[in-house]
């Protein structure tokens, strides 16, 4: 699993470019998340690929080829915060609702939903601690549930500039 | 292309140094064209685009070729550039007029050709209602081009125009496509010239990296059995002299494909021919069984590679293109090279000067001396006595010689044009190399002489290619633009009979098309006459030289030869589709034996 920190020209129909070369390239995308940045005249893209050491060479080269495209960073896992978001809607009655708030007390997660027979549970966290979550909501019993794609940013004080001046990602030379 | 469009000469009133005029988005468009250096664009217009169309009948500067299908505008526009180096400009309506389009975009795409589309889309306030006539255009070509705009305030016209005219040109060329919705056209703005560019994630990587090219210049100094691979970048960049410095200052053997005929003279005694499908036994195998090769501007396509797993397995592999992404896309490359062609090849020169020693590459030279001598290209005449395909295009080619420019359909006759025409020089060959697009040679024959109009163009081209764009010749004749067709006439689809001959068990499903059954459906030379050419005839080798002087001869109207060729004619050498290139079958049943007397 690799992710992708991508910025783009805050323009229409740029995420459709990207989109478009995953999935004509034969590439699959795992998630993918957009958001503006502090520049309003960028987006940021966070694409995370299942795909081996070369085919993700040929994904940065050919991203690096779509014109709005302006930088592209691989976040190594270890050295960047990585973070997804899950709102799941857990079925509960007077017997499990006690386990129910226990588990998202345990993961820190939050109940922002109640009802009689359900409850809603927002938690952030990696993709390991929102699978783990799951493991333990589903015999409760889980209604719904929807999840963002993997937001991702380095540690340390060092931030991904826009400017021209440094060069992007090019593993060939 | 290492350089931006030349700025041509315009007249100074349309450049109003520094100032803005009142203008409408569409006069606005036309001086941007004017401005940006295109002195002639191939369209049809329509519904959307017609207001362009109303200052760009007042244009001196911008000449306007009203082609019969949109298709034949893109190819043309194509062939202007491949002949000329500059972008080619096709305009078009809205819905129908773009998406006829597709087809020579996708072909420029595959090709690089420089290419800016222009089309109309139906005004802004119309678009995602199903309009008529719309078609989202910027989406469906959205894989197909380098990149394409969809302009929303006439204010950004300039700048759009110059931006597209600057992505199509540099870096790795390719096609762009700008959509102008009418209600742009017809606004009103300001024109100033020139813009500023606004591309902050566009930046073509020029001048390779220096260690790089140390180290492939120290492989080309050491390697054995060497192999220069050249392709269409080297055209591109216009790096042909550079190439044959470096080609003769190592003495590497130089293999040229598809897109790069004639980017080293077929008379130089380094030249091996084309490498392929269906290239010569001698350049298939040089590659095959080299230990380096130096691919410059060249792709590793299926189509040269055969096999992949089984391509070139003891070649160290240097990798020069300016596109990163082609490098170690097919084959993996040991030494990659960044950067522009001539700008590789004049510090390969450089660096290959300073290496102190070079190997001896003598016995490559022999072994592959040996192998021309026994496999040289070649054909037999067919034994139910008609002429022989491969005939009429060699004496086309000694004939009109090689200043010339050639331009090829897709097909049998595509093959053999790229075979048995001698390439002297770089520019003189055009073809649809890799999206294959049969009706490529008449429009971009006209698209090419438009552009050099003081050479002889001659299309190449097969009965079935022919039928698919020929209505250009009436554009050619009403224009002025006087090409020559010749038309290799077997009656067949050739290239698909030839498979089904091959690997369908000679069951020829759908390819006869009847234009040699006992009526001549069409007959060519009525049509040719229909559309004010002049048609001939040749059926047989006796007339096939007195034929092509005769059409040498008309200078005034485009003329159409029909060769009436056997159908039975095959192209070999052939690697066939998924083998490897060990499998080469240098003509039908023969298989080379590599290893007798060197």
């Amino acid at each position: 699993m690799h992710t992708l920190s991508v910025l783009v020209e805050n323009k229409p129909g740029v995420l459709a470019r990207v989109a478009s070369l995953f999935s004509r390239r034969g590439f699959n995308i795992d998630s993918l998340a957009v958001g503006p940045t502090e520049n309003p005249l960028i987006s940021r893209m966070t694409i995370v690929v299942n795909v081996d050491d070369l085919p993700l060479e040929q994904v940065t080269k050919q991203l690096n080829k779509l014109i709005n495209v302006i930088k592209i960073v691989e976040l190594d896992p270890a050295a960047s915060v990585q973070r997804e978001l899950l709102l799941v809607k857990v079925r509960i009655d007077p017997s499990t609702r006690t386990q129910a708030l226990e588990t998202a007390e345990l993961f820190r997660a939050k109940v922002v939903d109640v009802s009689t027979d359900a409850l809603t549970i927002e938690a952030t966290g990696t993709r390991d601690k929102l699978d783990a979550l799951l493991r333990v909501l589903g015999p409760i019993g889980i209604r719904e549930m929807v999840q963002s794609g993997a937001v991702a940013v380095g540690r340390g004080p060092r931030a991904i500039s826009a400017t021209p001046s440094v060069r992007p990602l090019d593993r060939s030379a | 292309m290492s350089s931006s469009p030349k700025p041509r000469p315009t007249p100074a009133s349309l450049r109003p140094a520094g100032s803005s005029l009142p203008v409408t988005g569409a006069q606005s468009l036309v001086r941007s064209l004017e401005a940006v250096g295109a002195e002639v664009v191939f369209g049809i217009p329509g519904g959307a685009i017609l207001p362009a169309y109303d200052p760009l009948y007042d244009s001196t500067a911008v000449r306007h070729v009203l082609v019969r299908h949109e298709q034949g505008a893109g190819h043309a526009a194509a062939g202007y550039a491949q002949a000329t180096g500059r972008v080619g400009v096709c305009m078009a309506t809205s819905g129908p007029g773009a998406t006829n389009l597709v087809t020579p975009i996708a072909d420029a795409h595959m090709d690089s050709v420089p290419l800016v589309a222009i089309t109309g889309q139906v005004p802004s306030a119309a678009i995602g209602t199903d309009a008529f006539q719309e078609a989202d255009i910027c989406g469906i070509t959205m894989p197909i081009t380098k990149h394409n705009f969809l302009v929303t305030s006439a204010a950004d016209i300039p700048r759009v125009i110059a931006e597209a005219f600057h992505i199509a040109s540099t870096g790795r060329p390719g096609p762009v496509l700008v959509d102008l919705p009418k209600d742009v056209l017809q606004a009103s703005t300001t024109f100033s010239w020139p813009p500023t560019l606004d591309l902050p994630g566009y930046r073509p990587v020029l001048r390779p990296h220096g260690k790089q090219v140390r180290e492939a210049a120290r492989l080309m100094a050491t390697a054995r059995r060497p192999v220069l691979y050249v392709g269409g970048g080297v055209l591109k960049a216009r790096a042909t002299a550079e190439l044959r410095v470096l080609a003769e200052v190592t003495g590497i053997p130089v293999v040229t494909t598809l897109m790069a005929r004639g980017a080293f003279p077929d008379s130089h005694r380094q030249n091996l021919g084309m490498p392929g499908m269906h290239g010569t036994v001698t350049a298939v195998t040089a590659l095959q069984r080299s230990d380096l090769i130096v691919a410059l501007g060249a792709r590793f396509d299926d189509r040269v590679t055969g096999q992949l797993t089984t391509f070139a397995p003891e070649a160290t592999i240097v990798h020069a293109d300016i596109d990163p992404a082609e490098i170690s896309k097919n084959r993996v490359a040991d030494v990659p090279i960044v950067g522009d062609c001539r700008e590789v090849i004049a510090d390969l020169i450089v660096a290959v000067r300073e290496e102190p020693a070079t190997a001896d590459i003598t016995g490559w030279w022999a072994q592959l001396d040996g192998f021309r001598n026994r496999y040289p290209l070649g054909y037999q005449w067919p034994p139910d006595g008609s002429l022989a395909p491969q005939y009429a295009i060699e004496r086309l080619g000694s004939i009109v010689g090689p200043d010339a420019i050639y331009v090829a359909g897709v097909g049998q006759h595509q093959m053999w044009a790229a075979q048995f025409i001698r390439y002297e020089q770089p520019y003189t060959w055009l073809n649809s190399g890799g999206l294959g697009t049969m009706g490529y040679a008449v429009p971009a024959a006209m698209g090419a002489k438009m552009g050099r109009p003081d050479t002889t163009v001659w299309a190449i081209d097969g009965d079935g290619c022919f039928q698919m764009t020929n209505q250009e010749l009436a554009t050619c004749a009403i224009e002025g633009i006087p090409i020559k067709v010749a038309i290799i006439n077997n009656g067949n689809l050739g290239m698909v009979r030839q498979w089904q001959n091959l690997f369908y068990g000679e069951r020829y499903s759908h390819t006869k098309l009847g234009t040699l059954a006992a009526r001549r459906i069409p007959d060519f030379v009525l049509l040719a006459e229909a559309m004010g050419c002049v048609g001939l005839r040749c059926e047989t080798r006796e007339e096939v030289d007195a034929t092509i002087d005769k059409a040498m001869q008309i200078d005034d109207r485009p003329v159409v030869v029909d060769f009436i060729v056997g159908e039975d004619a095959q192209v070999w050498p052939m690697v066939p589709a998924g083998t490897s290139n060990n499998d080469i079958l240098a003509a039908r049943d023969v298989r080379p034996d590599f290893d007798a007397g060197v």
